[in-house]
């Protein structure tokens, strides 16, 4: 029995949070084998080693240079069986999720997205999953033999366990019919850091007012090596891009240090943020609901604050 | 064309969550049920796509009794005729199954990027598996040429560009369309559009909620003023050691 994680990876790099997907499968004290699909370099997949798995499969046919679920899942429900895995563990994400999904219903595994944490194995296979869009937690029990989780993003402690693992090529046999789509185009921000991955978010919300000011707001997230974030009406109003809008209809981050700028804090936004572990609200409004899901507060203009905090950071490092 | 747009009845989205019968039970004292606002934007596309091509909108639902006011509404922003799975939507696996139950001979299926309330973010995946067919989420764009459908996704940090054709399965996210507003003559005319309630199919259920439990409530805020940022980058590095 072992179990199998997916190594997502993206231009040829594995997902950090596919390495987190690693220490949590390490953590539960089972040989760990990672599987990962199309075009990855060689030192990214040494990375799985490094963080305890014994052995990384590579299905590096050409035709899955392109994430597509439904061929993706194909060959990780077939290497879960060829593995005997009783667990697969993968990072939420557009491509782990969907493709969980599909191999669950394939294998007819016990399936559970969303995870926040290590599962409980004192009695049975039971895990924490958020609902309600951060708002609560539901304690759920998987009863089948084999299982698939996903993973929120710190469900378990990124852990280095100085290992090495033995690579192997994975073939797959793939038919037309695995290719149900095709991918024309993406479109990807290149060089900066990935918001749902972000240790760090710099959001700003209708405060900022107008996306001229957002330098201000990108040299303060360059200084911290964060990810920028806003809220709806921002990205609405198309001052930043949609995928950096936060909240309940948009990215839940779960950062270490969530930073939110001229933002109000309305129920909405904080369901996508309160699973960051420490918050700092600059308002000018001394009343502006989000001091209340604050860690620290700051009674301010943006203008004013903003690059006085950036100076502060750049003087302590 | 016929479309199937498959509605959730959660919790407005600023609603407070809280839980009865010893943390068993969702408690939905005072708490005012809508539509899934992702699912309310594959309603929209459903609708948009009816008016421009023609095609009928069926709308189905896994719930109780207590969904059929949310049920109407989705009637009277332009669905057709619903259907509502007689049974409380416990996982995503059951839904799923009683979803593919009925979806069969459609040519689109548009759901919701995730339910509100359960965030499975997975139940077009598991009917697409089911029904062997192409599945998308989160679709933002799309649009169709005869069979052909051509989509636009999101991604971590960015979009893609899809092609697949018909049938297939979507789950919807702005912007894909408006939200729709039902007017009067829709309201009127959803009192009277077909409503078939039927019982699911029996599922092996494999996935069991034990119990529900609320965050842990925030200690109290601490106010550093606006020229002290040395003292808050000090803080966030020993205090709450972050930086
Ligand atoms: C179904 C639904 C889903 C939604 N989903 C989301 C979501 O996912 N994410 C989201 O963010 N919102 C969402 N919303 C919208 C949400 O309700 C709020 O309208 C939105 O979050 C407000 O954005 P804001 O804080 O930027 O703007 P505002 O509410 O206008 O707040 C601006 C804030 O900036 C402060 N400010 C102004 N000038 C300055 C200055 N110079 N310096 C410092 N502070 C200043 C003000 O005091 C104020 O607090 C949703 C709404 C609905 C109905
Ligand atoms: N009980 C339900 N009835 C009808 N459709 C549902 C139900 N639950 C989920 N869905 C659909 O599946 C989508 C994804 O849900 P989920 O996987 O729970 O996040 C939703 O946006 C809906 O379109």
């Amino acid at each position: 029995m072992s179990v199998l994680v997916f190594l997502e990876s993206a231009d040829g790099k594995v997902r950090k949070t596919s390495l987190e997907a690693v220490s949590y499968a390490v953590a539960l004290g089972k040989p760990v084998t990672a599987i990962a699909l199309g075009a990855v370099n060689a030192e990214e997949l040494a990375l799985a080693g490094k963080y305890g798995a014994s052995k990384v499969l590579h299905a590096s046919d050409e035709r899955l240079n392109q994430p597509l679920v439904k061929a993706y899942a194909s060959v990780i429900g077939k290497a879960m069986q060829d593995e005997n895995a009783e667990l697969l563990i993968l990072a939420n994400s557009s491509l782990g999720t969907p493709v969980a999904a599909k191999v669950a219903v394939k294998t007819g595994a016990a399936f559970v997205s969303n995870v926040v944490e290590l599962p409980d194995t004192s009695s049975g296979f039971s895990v924490k999953r958020s609902i309600y869009t951060g708002k609560a937690f539901a304690r759920v029990e998987l009863k089948s033999g084999k299982k698939v989780l996903t993973l929120r993003k710190n469900a378990a402690e990124l852990k280095e366990a100085g290992g090495q693992a033995e690579v192997k090529p994975y073939a797959v046999s793939l038919s037309e019919a695995d290719f149900n789509a095709k991918i024309t185009s993406t479109e990807k921000a290149t060089g900066e850091v990935l918001l749902p991955e972000a240790e760090i978010v710099v959001s700003g919300g209708r405060g900022m007012k107008g996306p001229e000011h957002w330098g201000k707001l990108e040299e303060l997230a360059h200084v911290l090596h964060a990810g920028t974030g806003c809220s709806k009406p921002v990205s609405d109003m198309g001052w930043r891009p949609h995928h950096e809008h936060v909240g309940q209809t948009g990215v839940k981050v779960a950062p270490q240090l969530y930073i939110a700028i001229g933002i109000s804090g309305a129920i909405q936004h904080l369901a996508g943020v309160n699973s960051s572990k420490c918050i700092v609200v600059i308002n000018k409004d001394p009343e502006a609901p989000f001091f209340k899901a604050a860690d620290y507060g700051v009674v301010g203009d943006a203008f004013d604050v903003l690059p006085r905090l950036t100076e502060a950071i750049k003087a302590a490092k | 064309m016929k479309i199937l747009v498959c509605i959730t009845h959660v919790p407005d989205t600023t609603s407070r969550i809280s839980f009865t019968d010893n943390n068993t039970r969702f408690d939905t004292n005072g708490v005012q049920f809508i539509i899934g606002p992702y699912d309310d934007y594959a309603l929209a596309r459903a609708v948009e796509l009816k008016e421009k091509m023609g095609a009928t909108v069926t709308v189905l639902n896994v719930g109780g009794a207590e969904t059929e006011p949310t049920i109407r509404k989705a009637l009277a922003i332009g669905a057709d005729d619903a259907i509502r799975v007689n049974a409380e939507p416990t996982d995503s696996f059951f839904v799923a199954s009683q979803i593919a139950e009925h979806a069969k001979g459609f040519d689109l299926v548009l759901m919701g990027r995730e339910s509100i309330d359960y965030n499975g973010g997975v139940v077009h995946a598991m009917v697409g598996e089911m029904l062997g067919v192409p599945s998308f989420s989160p679709v933002m764009k799309l649009d169709i040429e005869g069979t052909a459908v051509k989509m636009a996704r999101e991604i971590e940090g960015g979009k893609e560009y899809l092609e697949a054709s018909l049938p297939l399965v979507a789950g919807c996210q702005e912007p894909i369309a408006e939200w729709k507003i039902p007017n009067m003559r829709g309201i009127m005319s959803a009192k009277t559009k077909p409503l078939k309630v039927v019982e699911p199919k029996a599922v092996d259920k494999n996935v069991v909620v034990q119990k529900f439990e609320l965050p842990a409530p925030k200690g109290a805020v601490k106010m550093i003023p606006a020229d002290q940022m040395t003292d808050l980058v000090n803080r966030l590095k020993t205090e709450a050691k972050v930086l």
